[in-house]
């Protein structure tokens, strides 16, 4: 093709699209999705985050009738996926999972992206911290472990994940809440939920902050309990976990989440339909007994309300990271 | 009790179970055959696939996509010298010195029978000590897992036929490697220079494909002649192997109790496995100095370890949700997708899905010699095509592949950089080998290392006062110092007697 009939070609083609918006905007409004769609997914294939994006993929699949395509963008501990979502065309077709890491990234100085840089879709899952304790250890409940920690300063560790991860923000938000420096319980680091609840019943570390359901199978064999979450209501699947307000009377709740979020000025029309298909497929009963099979919280936030719920987060994680010393100037 | 096994038989016995294990078997032989491209990530790929199948029969899928990708990652490695997982990597040189002797079948021959006998005795292991070996998994805290590590990393300079101070260097290398990014300890980053790219470090994976894959078919280049490989019928693969298997039974009990071990501990898979059994191989062998000249004696403990630690690695994973390897860390995801949610009470009231799991598991070692035999005979069709067709598929292979594994451009980038220095190296003498293991074990060293120390509060003394890690710790300093001792005594010896003449 020439230069010239490329030209043509195009203002040909303005030109219909134009006449097509004036004449009919329903038609122009419902052409999206008229290709596949992309979904980033910033960790490795086979996780969590991972396999809640491909369930919402496929259920939005079903729905709008074109392909919604999983990539997992991998790398710099989840900034290369996040910053793919945030520079990616608005256009609608490209789209992503993100997580609670970008409340956390910024302020260590890793990256410039924080929930402003994207158009937030909808949030669908969150998870909160439990505390968990070896199941025949000294401790038979939070207030007794609250206790020790108060008068043992430094006595105790705890595991859970990386440092500076989630699950260690956890445990140092909960400390600030009690009135108590970081190093009151010092963070062990591990690779993960797993590893750590492992260490915890071959005696290595005393405390394990990872969500309840992360560390379900050692409380069901019998080395682990958990005395206590980290949130505003009790979980339904684990109805005998009382909550931090209900046992010490501290307001403290956090979690690990996942939303879907597009890159920032997304077309409003897009993005409210897209808000929309969520919701559905939020509401299916595919997506709950997945969820629900996997062990994972189900929470529901529209755009606004995600944008809110990340502005929040955003601010106690600042906290807790300047309290953890990990937070740069 | 037999009438679950009769029930777990029946869950097997569907055609889609079938169907699935026969189609998972021949995707693992492939993904694993090429370079780059690990078992883990074949593992990975399944997982959405496994959403529209049958409890059974997606676990099914994934227990012999695994296994035979752990199998068929010796091919490339035994043919071209380029390992296809990192599990092969430590007895790479010595498959493939049998190949140049033009002993390639029997090379491929054994990787397979005793892959297939590994994972068998593995599967029994699991049956029957399931419980027992989990309970080992909890004397293991960070101290036993240091000193596990560093004994690993000992392995540097029993592997490589190179001068020990070269194999050293090489390994601290890839020590220096494994050093970069921001999953360290402290959470801090280190070596990235501000690159975005490097903060999650530098994986295992892309330095394996750039040092042995890259670097190989850069020699190639650099050859006028090609290095000549009898060009010939390939004989039968089976042969002599059943000779073998009886000559050799010390080596195969180590390998599949090393297997079985290693494989049990939460974090140490096949790769830590093939290492260790390798390196024990020479040890206790009788003619140590054969090795890396295309000897059986190292490839049947390596291979048959490798195999064996990937069944028992399920162990901690059904029993307590930890997964033992990156395999069965996806795998747990699956099994609570399906249901079969793990813990202690997969044994007791969902028995015949566990029965059903072990026929799964040997049925797949078992489909995995007739399919092995296939995949063997189907690739060793490159040894004669011409060399530069086949080297300029492998670079593409290199690139897609590593590509694939976080679709990130940065990763080729990395891939060519370690192609230039495995070529460097190799050069000059310095074993490639030894600087993937720095790679694989640094991480674990430092993080059981560091861990344990906060631990402590600062001391070291747990590292000898605790029960395993006392033991671990004396066949360390046995390990280091036997050498030295052996040296001591022959000079003492050479003095009281005079050498004569």
């Amino acid at each position: 093709m020439t230069d010239l009939t490329r030209r043509g070609f195009v203002a040909t083609a303005a030109a219909a699209a134009t006449a097509g918006l004036v004449a009919k905007p329903a038609i122009a409004q419902s052409a999206w999705p008229n290709r596949p769609v992309t979904l980033v997914v910033p960790w490795g294939a086979g996780g969590g985050t991972d396999a809640t994006a491909r369930i919402v993929a496929a259920i939005l699949e079903k729905n709008l009738g074109q392909p919604f395509n999983v990539v997992n963008r991998t790398g710099g501990s989840g900034v290369v996926g996040h910053s793919a979502i945030a520079t990616a065309a608005p256009d609608g077709y490209t789209i992503g999972m993100i997580t609670v890491e970008i409340t956390m990234m910024h302020h260590q100085g890793l990256t410039d992206l924080k929930p402003s840089s994207y158009t937030p879709l909808a949030l669908m899952n969150e998870d909160p911290p439990g505390v968990q304790v070896k199941a025949d250890g000294q401790f038979k409940d939070i207030k007794q472990l609250a206790e020790f920690i108060k008068a043992n300063p430094g006595k105790l560790k705890a595991s859970g994940t990386g440092q500076g991860g989630i699950w260690h923000l956890a445990l140092v938000g909960w400390l600030n809440a009690m009135g108590l420096k970081a190093n009151a319980v010092p963070w062990v680091p591990s690779n993960g939920a797993a590893p750590a609840m492992q260490d915890l019943a071959a005696d290595g570390v005393d405390i394990v902050t990872c969500s309840v359901p992360e560390g379900k199978a050692m409380i069901d064999a019998g080395k682990a309990k958990s005395l206590a979450i980290m949130a505003e209501k009790r979980n339904p699947l684990f109805p005998d976990v009382p909550t931090l307000n209900e046992t010490l009377g501290i307001s403290y709740s956090v979690g690990a989440w996942r939303g879907i979020a597009g890159p920032k000025g997304m077309p409003a029309d897009i993005a409210a339909k897209l808000t929309a298909e969520l919701q559905k497929a939020y509401d299916s009963a595919e997506f709950k007994d997945f969820m629900k099979a996997r062990g994972f919280g189900t929470v529901w936030a529209p755009a606004n309300d995600f944008a809110a719920f990340m502005a929040k987060g955003d601010a106690s994680m600042a906290e807790a990271m300047k309290a953890a010393g990990l937070a740069k100037a | 009790m037999f009438s679950t096994f009769l029930e777990g038989l029946q869950l097997v016995l569907q055609p889609d179970v079938l169907i699935a294990i026969l189609a998972a078997s021949i995707y693992g032989l492939i993904v694993g055959a090429l370079p780059g491209l690990s078992a883990t990530m074949a593992t990975a790929l399944l997982v959405p696939v496994t959403f529209y199948m049958s409890p059974i029969a997606a676990v099914a899928a994934i227990i012999a996509a695994s296994a035979m990708a752990i199998f068929s990652g010796d091919i490339p490695g035994c043919l071209l010298r380029i390992p296809g997982t990192p599990a092969s990597a430590a007895y790479t040189d010595e498959a493939f010195a049998m190949t140049k002797k033009g002993e390639a079948e029997t090379a491929l021959g054994i990787c397979l029978w005793f892959s297939a006998i590994g994972g068998i005795i593995g599967t029994l292991s699991l049956i029957i000590m399931a419980p027992l070996l989990a309970e080992m998994a909890f004397k293991f805290s960070t101290f036993e897992y240091f000193w596990l590590a560093f004994l690993g990393l000992m392995c540097a300079t029993l592997v490589a036929r190179s001068s020990p101070p070269k194999a050293i260097a090489a390994m601290f290398l890839g020590l220096l490697v494994s050093a970069v990014g921001i999953e360290n300890p402290a959470g801090t980053p280190r070596f990235t220079f501000g690159m975005t790219d490097l903060l999650g470090g530098i994986e295992p994976i892309p330095v394996l494909v750039g040092v042995f894959a890259v670097a190989e078919i850069m020699r190639g280049m650099a050859l006028k002649d090609p290095p000549s490989i009898p060009h010939r019928r390939f004989g039968s693969i089976l042969k002599g192997q059943w000779e073998l298997t009886k000559t050799h039974k010390p080596q195969q009990i180590r390998g599949n109790i090393v297997g079985i071990i290693i494989g049990v501990l939460p974090g140490a898979g096949a790769d830590m496995a093939a290492w260790v059994s390798y390196a024990m191989a020479k040890r206790f062998s009788k003619t140590p100095e054969k090795f890396g000249t295309g000897h059986p004696e190292g490839l049947i403990e390596a291979g048959a370890s490798n195999n064996a630690s990937l069944a028992s690695g399920w162990v901690p994973a059904l029993l307590f949700g930890i997964p033992g390897d990156t395999i069965t860390a996806i795998a747990i995801g699956v099994l609570y997708m399906k249901g079969l949610n793990p813990g202690p009470t997969l044994f007791t009231e969902k028995a015949s899905s566990m029965y059903a799991l072990y026929i799964i598991f040997i049925l797949s070692n078992i489909i995995m010699i007739p399919l092995g035999i296939a995949m063997i005979r189907l690739s060793s069709t490159v040894l004669r095509l011409p060399r530069y067709t086949v080297m300029s598929v492998i670079v593409l292979l290199c690139a897609v592949g590593s590509f694939a594994t976080g679709n990130n451009l940065f990763l080729v980038l990395l891939v060519a950089i370690f192609g230039v220095v495995g070529y460097l190296m190799e050069k000059n003498g310095y074993p490639v080998a030894a600087l993937v293991l720095g790679v694989v074990m640094g991480t674990m060293v430092e993080q059981s290392f560091v861990t344990s120390l906060i631990k402590s509060d600062g001391s070291i003394l747990p590292f000898f006062s605790r029960p395993v890690s006392a033991v671990l710790a004396a066949m360390t300093f046995a390990a280091l110092l036997w050498p030295a001792a052996v040296w001591a005594l022959k000079k003492s010896r050479n003095r009281l007697q005079p050498a004569s003449p």
